[in-house]
C-alpha cells in the first residue's frame, strides 16, 4: 500500500506535507539566507581590513544612507555584525541544518511513510518562512536592522535612544525570533514523536543510525530550551513597549532618567544563555550525526564504538544545559557559581574527546573513499579538534577574564560551531543529494569547493586567535583608535582576503547544486553502497517513500566490510545469516 | 553601465561553467564511465592533497606564531595576572600538543588508509571496550588537573583580601569613562541615578573634562564634597586596588588587558575587581617602547562609538600619584567655580 497520490503544483511544491519536499524548502531557504549572511560578513570585513576606505561594493549594497561615499556607517557595521550572527546561528545552522536533515532523513532512515504529522511539519516550515520574511523586512527599515549583537543584551536592545538599531529593527527582530521559535518547537515535537513511535519493525533504538540519535537528542534540546528564549524575548518586548522593568534599572540615557527600577539585565543574560548554550549543541549535534554516518560509509567500516558514540551524544546534550554561565564569568556573577560553571564546562571535553578518538579509530585500517562528502566530514573532524581545544581556555573562568569578548572567542566559536556545522551540512548535502533529487552533484566542483573552503576557512579563523591574544575586542568598527592595535592590520588583511576567497567559492557550490538538480548525471538507487534504509527507496521520490511494504530491519546500520559477507556492505534489511552475531 | 557589465560577466561565467560540465559529462559518456564515480585515482589524488594541505596547515600555524608572537600582549603587570599567565601557558602547551598530535594522526590515517585498489578491504572493528575505557579515563585525568589548577587560580583572584585596598570607582557611559577617588575622608558620597546631570549644571563635560555630576553623586551628602572625578585612572605601583564599577546607561565592560582585568559595568548594579599593578607606566615604556600606554577599554558592545570608548591608565609611584591627585579638584571646588 502506498500513500502516493496525484498532486497539484501548489500541494506538491508549496504547501506540501511530504517531508522530503519540506526538507528541500528548508534547505533552499537556508542556502538563500546563508548567502545573505556570508555577504554581510564580507562587507564588514572590508571595513575591518581597510578602515575608513571607500568601496564601490559597499555603496552598491548599502546605498548612500548606510555607506555614504562607499564608507561603511558605524551603526550599519553593528547591524551587519548582528544580522550576520542571527542569520547564521538561527536561520542557517539551526533551521537550515536541522530543518533539512531531520525532515529528510527521519522518516527515510527509521522506515516511516512520513512524519507523525505532515500538517504540523508544513506549519513548521511556513512559520519559518514568515520569520524569514519579517527578518528580511527589518533590513529595510528607516532606523536600520537590529544592532545590539546577536545576543541582543538589554538595555542596549531595549532602548531606541541607545542605538538606532534598537528601534523598529529590533521589534521586527523579536517578532521574527518569536515566529522562529514556534517553527522550531513544531518541528522538534514532530521529530521526537516520529522517531519514538514510527520506527519500522525491527528498528530498535539500539539499531538506530547515529544521525537519528543525534537528531532525536537535538529535538529534545530544542523543545526544552527554545521556550526559555521565547520568554526572554517576550519580557524584552514588554520592557520595550509596555513600560515594564524586567531588565531595566537606574538608567539615564539621552539626558533623561528613565522610570525603570528593580530590573536586571543579567536576568536576560541568564535566560538567553539557558537557550544560547544548548543552541550551540543544537547546531553541532546534527553535524556530529551526519559526519558519523558519512565517515562510516566512506571508510567502509563500522563506526567505532557505536554505544560510546550514543552515550557521549547524550552526555554532551545533558551537560549543555548546565554550562550557560560560562558566557557570564565577568558579569559580576557570584565567583562560586563561576567555579561550578567552569567545572561543568570543562567536563564537556571528555565526551568530546571520546568522539574524536572514535572517529580516528574508525579511520584506522579503513578503506577510505574520497567523495566530496567524505572530505567535508574529514574537515569536520579537524575543525572539531581545533575549535574544541580552545574551549579549554574559554571555559576556564580565570583564563576567560582576559580573552572574554575578544577575537579569540570569535575564532573559537566560528571554528568549533560555525565551520564544523557548515561542514556537516555540506557533507550531508553532497551525500544525500542523490536521494533528494535523483541525480549526482558534480564531483570535481565538489573537490574544488572543499579545498578552497577548507583552506580559506582556516585562513580566516585561525589568525583570529592571535588578534584575541593581542587583546583586540570583537565588534569594534575599527581598531585604529588604539595605538596598541596598530600592528594588527596585516592580520586583518589576511583574514579579509581569505573571507572573500571563501565567500566566492560558495557560489561554485550554489551553482553545482542547481546545475545538478536539472542536469546532473542520473543517480543509482544506492550510489555509495550504504546500509541505511533510505537507500532502499526507489529513485522516483514518491510520497510514502516505499511503493510496497515498508521494509523491516534485521541488523544495525554499520555492517561494512563484515568478514564472511559477499559485498562490503550489508543493508539493514538483510536478515542475519545462520550463526551470524549482530556485532 | 557598470552594473550591466557585471551582470553580463556573471552570466558568461555561469554559461561557461555549464558548457564545461556538459563537455566533461559527454566525454565520459563516450568513454562509457561515470564522471561522478569516485575512482582509485581520485582517492590517490585527494589523499595526497590532504597530506600536503595538512602539512602546510600545521606549518602555517607555526609560521603565524613566529610572525605574530611579538604582537601579543606583554606579560601581565599585576600580581594575579602572573598566575593567569602561568595557567594560560600550561593550558596552551597542553592544547597545542594535543592539537598537533591529533592532526598528525588524522592526516596520516587519511593518507595511509585510502582505498587504493578494488580489492582493498577495511578491517571490521566495531568496538573495543578496553580501548574506549582508556580514552575516556585519560582525558578525565588531564581534565581533573586542568579544572583543579584553574579553580585554584580563580579562587585566588576572586577571594583576594581587599581590606587594605584603595577603592576607586570606575563609571561608564556612552562613550566615555570616569574615575572617582574618595578623597580625604576615604568615603564615597552616595549616588542616585536620578541626580545624573550630563550637561545641566556644568559646561565642562563637553570639553573632555570631568563632568560635575555625570555620576549622579548626591551633593547634599557631606562625604561627596571631597570626592574627585577624573578622566584618567591613576594607580599606585605595588599597592592593592579595588575597582568598583557602575554604568549610567547600558552594559559596558571595563577591560584592562595588561593587568588581566575585566569586569562588566551593569546599570542598577555594582561590580568589582581587586588587583595589584606591579609595573609603572615608565617602566613599561622602557620595556615596550616610548609609545606604550596602559589603557582601559570597553569590551561590551555599547553603541556607535563603542570602538573608541577608552580611558588612559597611569601606574606610578606613590609620590607622583599623590602629586597628581592633589592637582585634581574636589567636587566642592568644582561647584564653586561653576557658581
Amino acid at each position: 500500500m502506498s500513500d502516493h497520490h496525484n498532486e497539484t503544483f501548489i500541494s506538491k511544491y508549496i504547501f506540501s506535507i511530504d517531508h522530503k519536499m519540506i526538507a528541500k524548502q528548508f534547505l533552499i531557504t537556508g542556502m538563500f539566507m546563508g548567502i545573505i549572511g556570508m555577504l554581510m560578513s564580507i562587507l564588514f570585513r572590508l571595513q575591518l581590513s581597510n578602515p575608513g576606505e571607500s568601496f564601490a561594493v559597499l555603496e552598491w549594497f548599502l546605498g548612500d544612507k548606510w555607506a555614504p561615499g562607499g564608507i561603511l556607517d558605524p551603526n550599519m557595521y553593528l547591524s551587519l555584525v548582528t544580522m550576520h550572527g542571527t542569520i547564521l546561528v538561527f536561520w542557517v545552522l539551526t533551521a537550515g541544518l536541522t530543518g533539512t536533515f531531520a525532515n529528510f532523513l527521519i522518516p527515510l532512515q527509521i522506515g516511516a511513510r512520513d512524519m507523525a504529522s505532515g500538517f504540523i511539519n508544513m506549519l513548521s516550515y511556513w512559520f519559518f518562512f514568515a520569520a524569514t520574511v519579517v527578518l528580511l523586512i527589518s533590513l529595510f527599515v528607516e532606523t536600520g536592522p537590529a544592532s545590539a549583537g546577536w545576543t541582543i543584551y538589554p538595555p542596549l536592545s531595549a532602548l531606541p535612544q541607545a542605538i538606532p538599531g534598537s528601534g523598529l529593527g529590533q521589534d521586527l527582530w523579536l517578532i521574527a525570533m518569536t515566529l522562529f521559535v514556534v517553527s522550531s518547537l513544531l518541528g522538534g515535537l514532530n521529530y521526537i514523536v516520529t522517531i519514538l513511535n514510527l520506527r519500522t519493525k525491527g528498528m530498535s533504538m539500539s539499531r538506530l543510525p547515529l544521525t537519528m540519535w543525534a537528531l532525536l537528542i537535538v529535538a529534545i534540546l530544542g523543545v526544552l530550551s527554545f521556550p526559555v528564549l521565547l520568554s526572554a524575548a517576550l519580557l524584552l518586548i514588554f520592557d520595550r513597549s509596555f513600560g515594564t522593568s524586567f531588565y531595566l534599572s537606574d538608567i539615564v540615557i539621552g539626558g533623561e532618567a528613565l522610570h525603570h527600577t528593580g530590573g536586571s539585565p543579567i536576568l536576560f543574560e541568564h535566560l538567553f544563555w539557558f537557550l544560547g548554550h544548548p543552541e550551540v549543541y543544537i547546531i553541532l549535534l546534527p553535524a556530529l550525526g551526519i559526519v558519523s554516518e558519512i565517515i562510516s560509509v566512506n571508510s567502509r567500516k563500522p563506526i567505532f564504538g557505536y554505544k560510546a558514540m550514543v552515550v557521549s551524544l547524550i552526555a554532551i546534550a545533558f551537560l549543555s544545559f548546565i554550562v550557560w554561565g560560562h558566557h557570564m564569568f565577568i558579569t559580576g556573577m557570584d565567583p562560586f557559581l563561576g567555579s561550578v560553571f567552569t567545572f561543568t564546562t570543562l567536563l564537556i571535553a571528555i565526551p568530546s574527546a571520546v568522539k574524536v578518538f572514535n572517529y580516528l579509530a574508525t579511520l584506522w585500517k579503513a578503506s577510505i573513499r574520497f567523495t566530496p562528502a567524505m572530505l567535508f566530514a574529514i574537515g569536520f573532524v579537524s575543525t572539531f579538534i581545533t575549535g574544541g581545544l580552545t574551549g579549554l581556555i574559554l571555559g576556564d573562568s580565570a583564563l576567560d577574564i582576559n580573552v572574554h569578548d575578544t577575537y579569540f572567542v570569535v575564532g573559537h566559536f566560528h571554528i568549533v560551531m560555525g565551520l564544523s556545522a557548515i561542514y556537516g551540512m555540506f557533507a550531508g548535502v553532497y551525500h544525500w543529494f542523490p536521494k533528494m533529487y535523483g541525480r549526482m552533484m558534480n564531483k570535481k566542483l565538489g573537490y574544488i569547493h572543499f579545498w578552497v573552503t577548507f583552506i580559506s576557512a582556516y585562513g580566516v579563523f585561525f589568525p583570529m586567535h592571535f588578534l584575541g591574544l593581542a587583546g583586540l575586542p570583537r565588534r569594534y568598527y575599527t581598531n585604529s583608535a588604539f595605538p596598541m592595535f596598530d600592528g594588527l592590520s596585516d592580520i586583518n588583511e589576511i583574514i579579509t582576503f581569505f573571507a572573500i576567497l571563501g565567500g566566492l567559492v560558495q557560489l561554485l557550490f550554489v551553482f553545482n547544486f542547481f546545475y545538478s538538480i536539472f542536469k546532473g548525471t542520473k543517480a543509482t538507487e544506492n550510489p555509495w553502497g550504504s546500509n541505511t534504509l533510505e537507500w532502499t527507496t526507489p529513485i522516483e521520490r514518491i510520497h510514502g517513500n516505499w511503493p510496497g511494504e515498508i521494509p523491516s530491519v534485521h541488523r544495525w546500520a554499520y555492517d561494512y566490510s563484515k568478514p564472511g559477507a559477499e559485498k562490503d556492505f550489508i543493508p539493514q534489511t538483510e536478515p542475519l545469516k545462520e550463526g551470524e552475531t549482530e556485532h | 553601465m557598470m552594473n550591466i557589465l557585471i551582470i553580463l560577466v556573471a552570466f558568461l561565467v555561469v554559461a561557461t561553467l555549464v558548457q564545461l560540465l556538459r563537455v566533461g559529462e559527454l566525454l565520459s559518456e563516450v568513454k562509457n564511465q561515470d564522471v561522478n564515480k569516485v575512482t582509485e585515482k581520485d582517492n590517490k589524488n585527494q589523499s595526497m592533497i590532504m597530506t600536503i594541505v595538512g602539512i602546510l596547515f600545521l606549518a602555517s600555524c607555526v609560521w603565524q606564531y613566529f610572525s605574530w608572537v611579538h604582537l601579543m600582549l606583554p606579560g601581565a603587570t599585576s600580581e594575579h595576572g602572573v598566575t593567569i599567565d602561568n595557567l594560560m601557558a600550561f593550558t596552551m602547551i597542553l592544547i597545542i600538543v594535543v592539537f598537533i598530535l591529533l592532526h598528525i594522526v588524522l592526516f596520516y590515517f587519511i593518507y595511509k588508509y585510502r582505498k587504493a585498489a578494488d580489492n582493498d578491504v577495511a578491517y571490521y572493528y566495531p568496538h573495543n571496550n578496553k580501548l574506549e575505557l582508556i580514552w575516556t579515563i585519560a582525558p578525565t585525568i588531564v581534565l581533573t588537573v586542568v579544572i583543579l589548577y584553574g579553580l585554584s587560580v580563580w579562587d585566588q583572584i576572586t577571594n583576594a583580601d581587599t581590606s587594605k585596598s584603595e577603592v576607586i570607582e570606575v563609571y561608564g557611559q556612552q562613550f566615555k569613562w570616569d574615575a572617582r577617588y574618595s578623597g580625604k575622608d576615604n568615603t564615597f558620597g552616595s549616588h542616585d541615578y536620578k541626580l545624573v546631570q550630563n550637561c545641566g549644571i556644568c559646561t565642562s563635560c563637553l570639553k573632555d573634562k570631568p563632568c560635575t555630576n555625570a555620576l549622579g553623586i548626591d551633593l547634599e551628602d557631606e562625604a561627596s564634597l571631597d570626592d574627585k572625578v577624573t578622566r584618567e585612572l591613576h594607580l599606585v605601583v605595588d599597592k592593592p586596588v579595588l575597582l568598583k564599577f557602575r554604568s549610567q546607561d547600558i552594559i559596558h565592560s571595563a577591560f584592562l588587558p595588561h593587568f588581566r582585568v575585566q569586569m562588566n559595568c551593569v546599570p542598577g548594579m555594582s561590580t568589582q575587581f581587586a588587583f595589584t599593578p606591579t609595573k609603572t607606566t615608565s617602566e613599561m615604556k622602557d620595556q615596550e617602547g616610548e609609545d606604550f600606554e596602559y589603557v582601559l577599554l570597553c569590551n561590551k558592545i555599547c553603541g556607535v562609538a563603542h570602538y573608541n570608548m577608552q580611558m588612559k591608565v597611569v601606574v606610578e609611584t606613590q609620590e607622583k600619584y599623590d602629586a597628581w591627585l592633589a592637582e585634581q579638584n574636589t567636587l566642592s571646588e568644582k561647584l564653586l567655580t561653576q557658581k
